[in-house]
């Protein structure tokens, strides 16, 4: 089974990595890029721990070959922060009280920043939406659409 | 999960593709948005030696209109159908449906190609191309030609598509003045395939009669059901409770689910019926009738 090399900008960095066809790209991520901020949940693309924002859309990264993200480029919860101020979306999670364990919050805050750069007005209801596909088992999702709507406001 | 080991073969043309599929047979699989074969990988539900991404192929996306058909390629990702204004105003059934299926995150990578091509009678467009009347447009080593959805659905997850072709395209025939459409799903959460669903597309003559009545159904057999019977039945009647009920009680019975975690075959057989009814009296107002 031959390998394949892949260019990906990971956070606005240039990667090169040789990778197996079956390699998922949050492996790729994870224990290559030794990113370890996404995280692999249920592993079965229904969790939204693992997302992170390719080429602009936030995709579930457990479903994703990391083949398939050849020439992307990947955002992961490590690149929300620049320059050492937080995004405001993590700076929403932390007024708002926005988790509990943390487990699905770098899935959480990479759905809320992608909705945000589409929608800096979004109502309560597009904000369950959009994160309609990341679970929270802690929280019940009232300071998570609190924090999101933090967010916005300071985006706005 | 880790899927066993295969190759990766990311063709540049569709010739490409379909020299690649013709040269690795029955252990080549084609992947779109791999939102429904790759969990079949991991959890090694299924192997295939060689797999095909047709994601970069150029022209294999889009949704316009063009001689009187809806024509969307087969890699249209589903958020492309969600944002679509075209199909927001004039394919309602459409629009009811994409923000249905699966999550957000999930249709940022999932295409409407691989939503047809999987066979899976559990996913929601098949039953909503019966309704419309689309013709799917597939490429093979002898050319191109064209499957009617009604011919398409074989057996569960079996389809008219030979190993060695391509699903290319999708094309609608546009509706005529006084048409409407719906699709009704009842699922238990995000993300869950339907217990029930129906899509209704109807045509109303002048005198406010149904001219034309199709109605699909989901996760209702193991391939997509048309209820032709009930569509008959409303050809020519004037859409009133009565009828509708009627047609919604004869479409039910075409229905032949079997009982899972959503549901036994008798309380899925009945939200067939309901979601029928509801379907037709949300698509007769749209085409315009009461």
């Amino acid at each position: 089974m031959a390998k394949h090399r892949i260019r990906v900008a990971v956070n606005g960095a240039a990667r090169e990595a040789e990778v197996e066809s079956r390699l998922l790209l949050v492996h790729l991520i994870r224990e290559v890029f030794r990113l370890t901020g996404t995280h692999v949940g249920c592993d079965t693309s229904h969790c939204g721990a693992c997302t992170v924002i390719l080429d602009g859309a936030p995709v579930k990264s457990c479903t994703v070959l990391a083949v398939q993200a050849d020439g992307a480029a990947i955002t992961t919860v490590e690149g929300l922060e620049q320059g050492g101020k937080l995004h405001p979306v993590q700076e929403g999670f932390t007024e708002k009280h926005g988790l509990q364990c943390g487990f699905c919050t770098p899935g959480m805050l990479m759905t809320a920043s992608a909705l945000l750069e589409r929608n800096t007005n979004p109502s309560e209801q597009e904000i369950r939406e959009a994160i309609s596909g990341n679970l929270c088992r802690c929280t019940g999702y009232v300071n998570i659409v609190r924090a999101v709507q933090y967010a916005a406001e300071k985006m706005r | 999960m880790i899927p066993a080991a295969f190759d990766y073969h990311c063709p540049a043309s569709l010739d490409e593709a379909l020299g690649l599929l013709a040269r690795h047979g029955s252990s080549a699989k084609v992947l779109a948005g791999g939102m429904s074969l790759l969990p079949v990988l991991k959890l090694r539900l299924g192997a295939y030696a060689n797999l095909v991404d047709i994601g970069r192929i150029p022209g294999l996306d889009g949704i316009r209109e063009e001689n009187g058909f809806l024509c969307i390629g087969a890699m249209t990702r589903q958020a492309a159908l969600e944002r679509s204004e075209l199909v927001r105003a004039k394919y309602p059934i459409l629009g009811d449906a994409v923000p249905l299926i699966a999550d957000p995150l999930v249709r940022n990578r999932a295409t409407v190609g691989g939503n047809l091509a999987n066979g899976d009678p559990a996913n929601d467009q098949p039953a909503i191309m019966l309704a419309l009347g689309a013709t799917f447009v597939a490429r093979g080593p002898k050319g191109e030609r064209s499957v009617p959805a009604n011919q398409f659905y074989k057996a569960l997850y079996t389809t008219a598509l030979a190993p060695d072709e391509i699903l290319t395209q999708i094309r609608i025939p546009i509706p005529p003045p006084r048409s409407g459409g719906a699709y009704v799903k009842l699922k238990r959460k995000t993300g869950d395939f339907a217990a029930a669903a129906a899509a209704v597309q109807v045509t109303l003559a002048g005198n406010g009669a149904i001219e034309r009545a199709a109605i699909g159904l989901t996760n209702a057999g193991p391939t997509p059901v048309e209820a032709t019977d009930a569509a008959r039945f409303l050809a020519g009647k004037v859409p009133d409770e009565k009828t509708i009920a009627e047609a919604a009680r004869m479409a039910a019975a075409r229905s032949e689910p079997s009982a899972d975690r959503r549901g036994s075959v008798e309380y899925k057989k009945e939200m067939a019926r309901v979601l029928v009814g509801r379907a037709l009296q949300k698509a007769v107002a749209r085409a315009g009738g009461r």
